[in-house]
Order: C-alpha cells, then structure tokens, then sequence
C-alpha cells in the first residue's frame, strides 16, 4: 500500500520523515506516521538494534519478529544506510533536502561529529525540523551520561513516588523513560512544524526524556514547593497531600480493582455516594463512611482518619464479588472503579472492541495477520489518520528510495550495499 | 525576538482537571491564545485540590490548578443560562481551535456539539479527549488517570510479584496524552491551513495509553502470553535495580546492560569475598541473570553507607549507568534540571510565586515560555470577551447583566 492515490487524505499526508532513532526514539515517528506523514526508518546495515528487544512473534528470536520493533515501527517504511561510511552520509543529506522532520536519538554530539548537526543539516535544508530525542537534552552536567529506563525514572522522580513503602522504589515492569521523551518530540516536532508552515523557517527541537518523567508527577513538586511536604510512595495508596492519603488498588474475589475512595466534584462524591448504598443494598454498609460529608472534601482531600476506618468495610465487600460483577455494577451504577486489566482482559474488552480498536495488519512474510494496538486518535469519520502499513522488513525500502526515488542505477545501489554503506 | 510558533492560533478551552489543561499549558507556552471556560458556581476539581500555599485552601490558591494553566485567560460562563449558547458560539467564531474533556454527550447537550460548532465556523477543529473515547457501550463510564492507568493494564505490570500491584504515580495516563494530543491537533490545524476543513478529534486516554504497553499486548496476542509485575528486574540487565544509600529513603538505581558496565561495577566494589567461581559466573549477562538475588546483596551492601549524589558521579565517572532516585525536593536541587530551566516560576496574586513545568523540549528558533501565571476564578472574562473576541460593550453587558457570565 502506497500513499499513492489517497496523498492527501491523511493529516499529515504532503511531509517526510527521517526517522534515524533506535530504541529510544522510536515513538515519535510513529505518532508522526499514524496521523499520515510518510515515515522513512533509517536503520544501520544488518537492521536496527531495536529489534533485538523481545519478546519475539512465536518466542522466535529473530531481528524481524521482534514485537518491541513491530509495535514501534508499523507504519514506517526502512531504508538501511551507513553513516560511518562517507557514501551513507551522502545519501543521507540528499534525502534531507526533500525532507521535512528528520529524528535522532543517538548520544549527544554523535550527528555533530559527522558533520550532520543541526548546522549542517540546516545548510542542506533550512526548512528542516530536526528532533534529538536524548535521556537529559543536548548539554548540561548530565548530557553524556548513559542513561537507560530505570536510571532515567529514578532522576525524573518517578520512581520515588512508586512501589511499597518498605521496599525499594519501582519501575514500571516495561520501560517508559524513552517513550515519554519519544511522544514529546512528536509534539515538539509538530510545535516547529506549524512554525516552518507558516514562516518557512526550520530548526532544531532538543528532547529531554527526564524532563519529559519530571511532567509526569502531577503536584508532586508543587507540594514541596508550596507546603514543604515530599510526598512518599504508598503502594496500593497513593499520598495526595501532607495529611491525606487515598487508597487506590483493592483486592476482589479474583484478582484485583481498582476504587479511588474519595469525594469532590466532578462526580467523585456522587461515585462514592453510590458504592456507599450498593453496600447498604447488601447490608454491608458503614455508618461511619455513609457520615462522611464526601460532598464538601476537596479533591484527594481524604484525611487518614478517613482511610483508617474506611479500607476495611470496603475490603470486606469487595471480597465477596468478582471483578466482573464490580466492573458490570461500576458500569451500570456509574461508579469510579475499573478492573486492573491484564494484557488479555485488554484484548477482550467490550468498548475497546466497539470501537474497532485493534487492527489486522497482514504479515505475507510469515502468511500470518497479527492484531495491533490501533490509533491514539481518531477524527470522526475515521479517515484523516490512519495504521496502513505492516513494520518493515530491514531495507525493504531501499530500491523504492535509492533506485526510483534517489535514481541510483543498479550497479551504484550494488556498489553501495557491497561497501558497506547500505 | 521571534515571534512564539503559534501565535495566531486561537483556542476556545473547556478543559479541566489534568489531561486537558496540560494539553493546552503546550498550546499557551508556545503562543497560542487560550482562552479557558470555567464555571463559577460549580468550581473545577483542581481549583479545590492540594497543595495550596501554606496549605491555606481557596478558590485561587491551589498550586495543582496553577501549575498547569499558566499563560491562559481566565473566563467564566454559567453553561446552564439560557444564553450561555449564545455567547459560546460568538467564541467559536473567533477560534481555530476549540477543546474539551467532558463526558462524551456534555457539549452535544448544551447545543454544543460539533455539527452546532461547524454551523457557526466550518473550519473549526475541535479536540474532545475523553477516558474510553466517544461510542461504544462504556462512553459514559466515569472516572480519571489514577483508576484509569488500571484499566490500560500498567498496574498490572507495576509492583512486586509477590505482593499487590500498584499504581504508577499520580494520574498517570493523564501524563501520557498530552504529547499525543499536540502532535494531534497541530496536525489538525495545519490540515484547516492547507484545506479549509475543519474536523473533530476523539482521543480516547485508554487508547492512547495502549502505546505505552503495546509490546506485552502484542506478545498477548500473537503468544498468548500474560506478562506481569517483575518489580524492578528486566530481562536485558543485571544487576538492574534500585539500592539504599546513606539517609532516610535514598537510594540509587544502577543498570549494567553490557559486561564492560559490570567490570566497571566490580571494579570500583572491589569485594574482598569474591572468588573465582563467582568471578566466572558472573562475567556473562546469562550468568548474572542465575545469581542476581546475590548480586543485589552484594551492591546493596556497597551502597548503603555512600552518599547517593556523590556515588552516582562516580559510577557515571565510571561508564556505569546510575541516577539517583531523585524525591520532588532533589528535582528542584538536580542540576540538569536546573541547567534546563525545568520550573519556571510565576507570581501569583494570591499564591505568590509558585512553579510550573516548562516544556521538555527546547526550541532553538523560537522558544516557548511561560510568562503569566494562571488566571483567578473569572479574572479575564471583561478582557477576554471585549478585547481578544471584540464584544462591543453594550453585548458584553447585555451578558452581565442577564448573569450568562457567573
């Protein structure tokens, strides 16, 4: 499937893409493609080093069926080109003259030492939009240290504010240091974007990935800042201020929920209101809890007191219903509480299938159709983004670029890919 | 100076509580002019949300609500007046850009809904991001990013395998779709620049929120596998972890990902009890994987007398990949955050100076930033409505005047 006949359906249909990320960067193309742009996956000779991360298609170990990989480059195409060669760097500044976005995400200095800056990409093509997507940004006392996922959620404060208070902090059991900086420099990207449409100017967006976990605390900071209080990780509590602590994961007859017990507007206190009479419904109400005035506390304003008397009634009663009846009644009654899902409740749920979520791309090179995870957004009629393409084999776009695009001849493309460069 | 990159870009903003407002805090610090609608008898959840100044609360001193809405005018509408319709649509003449994250249904019932937006300005894109997305049987379904990051499946793979999961940190997802919602809706605006269309976007925080799983959805899918919490192992590394330093709850977290990071390791620990078996062993990543547990004690040992920052240079010094665990005191000491400026701090009438995150990421033409701090209850409705829409005065007091502006 080409971007042929439909060029300017999608979004972001007229702008090219040079995605020149590994692991870390991998996202922010993606955004870029799903919402139309024609995303071009510049991997080294041999394939990216990111389909090396598992798990594999069938447990097979194998640079073409890793899901990582799948799940970050469908909808790109690949070309392979070598910059270490002086040929691979010549290819590259002839694609970026045509191009519109070029991403990056190796070590600070590593493009500027090839001569292939901002600076000297800019010379080539000043209405380019470049985005280094690094762990700390393009300088400063940190730039050059190597910083992979659980280094990365430690200095951002993620990790501080997660996991048990008598254990060591946490990570997310998949790493999200990189895909937040990734996701932001889609969103930087677009930032110069509007501005190089209007003005014809391009220019260079630097991406900090801890800065990009740092946005991730909600008032955490400010709660130093303003009332002098670090907020401490509480397990399945969460603390929402100095004197108010919210629990959040509850165990269920048969695995766990999720039930944020607290008042406020915006339908919190409403919420409680009602589990609070299901309860009384099944004479497993709490006098005390039906007395708290849910309606005038703030939002996570749950004193302790609160949480201390409140955790166990609840706890009694939802061990006596399964997930499934808490999340149907939820539904029904119109109360916060969600299940936590696995991997294959998500595979299953009944809104995320209603809305066609999920998506077959067909793979013919394993003859197999695989089910991927579908748009971040949609427009309402469906048709202005879109997930097109199956991820790339490694350069199975070279002959589209080099020969048909670039006008290489056969025996220059067969030079290349002997030498090295391709 | 250069101009900010999206000025000219006019946001009519029903937006509130986190997702939102973080979405349009990017739109405002890079020059967009967002013009944000509250209600005044019926006060956003953040506006009554800790940490307030001095832990002093007030309609105009939560810090929560500050931090994320700097840079934005302040309006109020009383949406249940007659006219309050009236007066919207006169905004969305003026806009480009209209946003909002109600539940699905709200904006349709004030007569509000897109068709009733483009009736007034074809062009008009609007944003409506919602936690399950427009449609379908649970559209209605309440709830917010803490309870939300559950339904994505991230409690499930965050905790210890043998204890309960727990959440991420705060209200998670609503930390992820801010990034896909900017890339979205200037993708939008530049498809209205080139073609005069306008269109509506439906972001669904579940969906979004996917991507930050996918490779586990995938690996479910096509292996039937179930992936679940590993605390803080990961299959690429060890050691790979978080170890107690000297003080109160610090700690540091070090990750050796290739042989050459762990000789750096040892050789700086220097145990005295290592033989050569263990020695052996522990030179390949698939042997460190077997003996991990005693890897952990042995660091963890080595650790928890040093000062975090200064054993985190020294590792780094060293080509081991380390960080501080970085509490939300040391983010305002860490000093690559400094060096990028991470919080801006803005005064406030009622709060005083008070910080808010500036964007992650540097423009080198034309930077953003955050100059004004976030409105108090109503505080530019006169301004707002006369000087940026162009009501002339006798239709704004008509508006007063029958109360549509709270």
């Amino acid at each position: 499937m080409s971007n042929g006949d439909g060029a300017q359906e999608l979004l972001l249909s007229p702008y090219r893409v040079l995605d020149l990320t590994g692991q870390g960067g991998l996202l922010c193309g993606k955004i870029l493609a799903d919402l139309g742009a024609d995303v071009i996956q510049v991997e080294p000779p041999g394939g990216s080093a990111a389909r090396n991360i598992g798990p594999f298609y069938q447990d097979d170990v194998h640079p073409e069926k890793s899901l990582f990989w799948w799940s970050y480059a469908a909808n790109k195409r690949s070309i392979t080109l070598n910059l270490e060669t002086a040929d691979g760097r010549d290819l590259l500044k002839r694609l970026v003259k045509s191009a519109h976005f070029l991403i990056e995400s190796f070590p600070p200095g590593y493009m500027d030492g090839l001569s292939l800056g901002y600076t000297g990409l800019e010379a080539i093509n000043p209405e380019l939009v470049m985005v280094s997507i690094t762990p700390f940004g393009s300088d400063g006392p940190y730039a050059r240290w190597k910083a992979p996922d659980i280094v990365g959620m430690a200095l951002g404060g993620f990790m501080y504010l997660t996991g048990d208070s008598d254990r060591p902090p946490l990570r997310v059991s998949i790493p999200h240091f990189h895909l937040h900086g990734a996701a932001a420099g889609a969103a930087g990207a677009m930032i110069a974007h509007t501005h190089r449409a209007i003005t014809g100017e391009g220019q260079h967006v630097d991406v900090s990935c801890q800065q990009a976990v740092a946005k991730t605390l909600a008032h955490a900071p400010q709660s130093w800042d303003l009332e002098g209080v670090i907020l401490k990780r509480m397990g399945v509590f969460r603390q929402t201020s100095g004197d108010s602590i919210i629990r959040t994961c509850w165990p269920c007859k048969d695995g766990y929920i999720n039930y944020v017990l607290q008042g406020g507007s915006s339908g919190v206190a409403a919420s409680t209101r009602t589990l609070l009479a299901w309860m009384d419904e099944e004479d497993m109400g709490d006098e005390f809890l039906n007395d708290v005035n849910w309606e005038e506390l703030g939002y996570g304003q749950v004193r302790s007191e609160i949480m201390e008397k409140g955790v166990a009634p609840l706890i009694r009663f939802f061990a006596t219903h399964t997930r499934q009846e808490l999340v149907a009644a939820s539904v029904e009654r119109r109360i916060l509480l969600f299940p936590v899902a696995t991997q294959q409740d998500i595979l299953d749920h009944p809104q995320l299938k209603a809305r066609d979520y999920f998506q077959q791309l067909h793979h013919p090179e394993l003859d197999t159709t695989v089910n991927y995870p579908g748009l971040f957004v949609k427009d309402r009629h469906g048709e202005r983004m879109s997930l097109r393409r199956r991820p790339p084999l490694i350069g199975e776009h070279n002959r589209e670029i080099y020969q048909d695009e670039l006008g290489l001849t056969l025996e220059q493309v067969t030079i290349l890919k002997e030498s090295g460069a391709i | 100076m250069n101009k900010k990159p999206l000025e000219g870009i006019k946001v009519l903003d029903f937006c509130w509580v986190a997702v939102g407002p973080m979405t349009t805090r990017y739109l405002a610090e890079y020059g967009a002019t967002v013009i944000r609608v509250e209600s005044g008898k019926r006060p956003e959840t953040l506006r009554r949300a800790a940490p307030f100044k001095d832990g002093i609360s007030g309609i105009n001193r939560s810090g929560y609500f500050a931090s994320y809405n700097p840079n934005k005018y302040g309006i109020t509408i009383d949406m249940s007046h007659a006219r309050a319709k009236e007066l919207v649509l006169r905004l969305v003449s003026w806009a480009n850009l209209v946003t909002e994250n109600f539940t699905p249904g709200t904006m349709e019932r004030w007569g509000l809904g897109y068709e009733d937006l483009q009736a007034i300005n074809p062009a008009i894109v609007m944003y409506s991001t919602s936690m399950l997305g427009r449609g379908g049987p649970m559209e209605r379904q309440p709830g917010f990013g803490p309870v939300l990051s559950s339904l994505a499946g991230l409690t499930h793979i965050t905790g210890w395998p043998d204890r309960d999961p727990v959440n991420p940190y705060g209200a998670y997802t609503d930390f992820i779709g801010p990034r896909f919602a900017v890339a979205s809706i200037l993708a939008a605006l530049d498809y209205q620049r080139r073609t005069g269309k306008g269109l509506h976007l439906d972001m669904s925080q579940l969906e979004t929120s996917l991507h930050f799983t996918a490779p586990f959805i995938l690996d479910c899918s096509v292996n039937g596998r179930e992936q679940g919490r590993k605390g803080n192992r990961d299959p690429g590394a060890a050691p790979h972890g978080a170890y107690p330093c000297r003080g109160e709850d610090r700690w540091i977290a070090i990750a050796c990902q290739t042989d050459q990071e762990w000789q750096a390791l040892l050789e700086l620990i220097s145990p005295v009890d290592w033989d050569e078996d263990r020695s052996q062993q522990a030179s390949t990543l698939v042997g460190r994987k077997t003996v991990e547990e005693d890897l952990d004690k042995m660091i963890a040992d080595w650790t928890v007398d040093q000062d975090p920052q200064e054993l985190m240079r020294t590792l780094q010094d060293a080509g081991v990949p380390a960080g501080v665990v970085n509490d939300c005191r040391d983010l305002f000491q860490d000093p690559q955050l400094t060096h990028r400026e991470h919080f801006k701090y803005l005064d406030h009438a009622e709060i005083g100076p008070y910080p808010s995150d500036q964007s992650e990421f540097d423009l080198s033409k034309t930077p953003g930033s955050l100059d004004t701090p976030a409105p108090l209850l109503g505080e530019h409705t006169e301004y707002a409505l006369k000087e940026l829409v162009g009501l002339s005065e006798d239709e704004y007091r008509s508006f007063e005047d029958d109360g549509v502006l709270e």
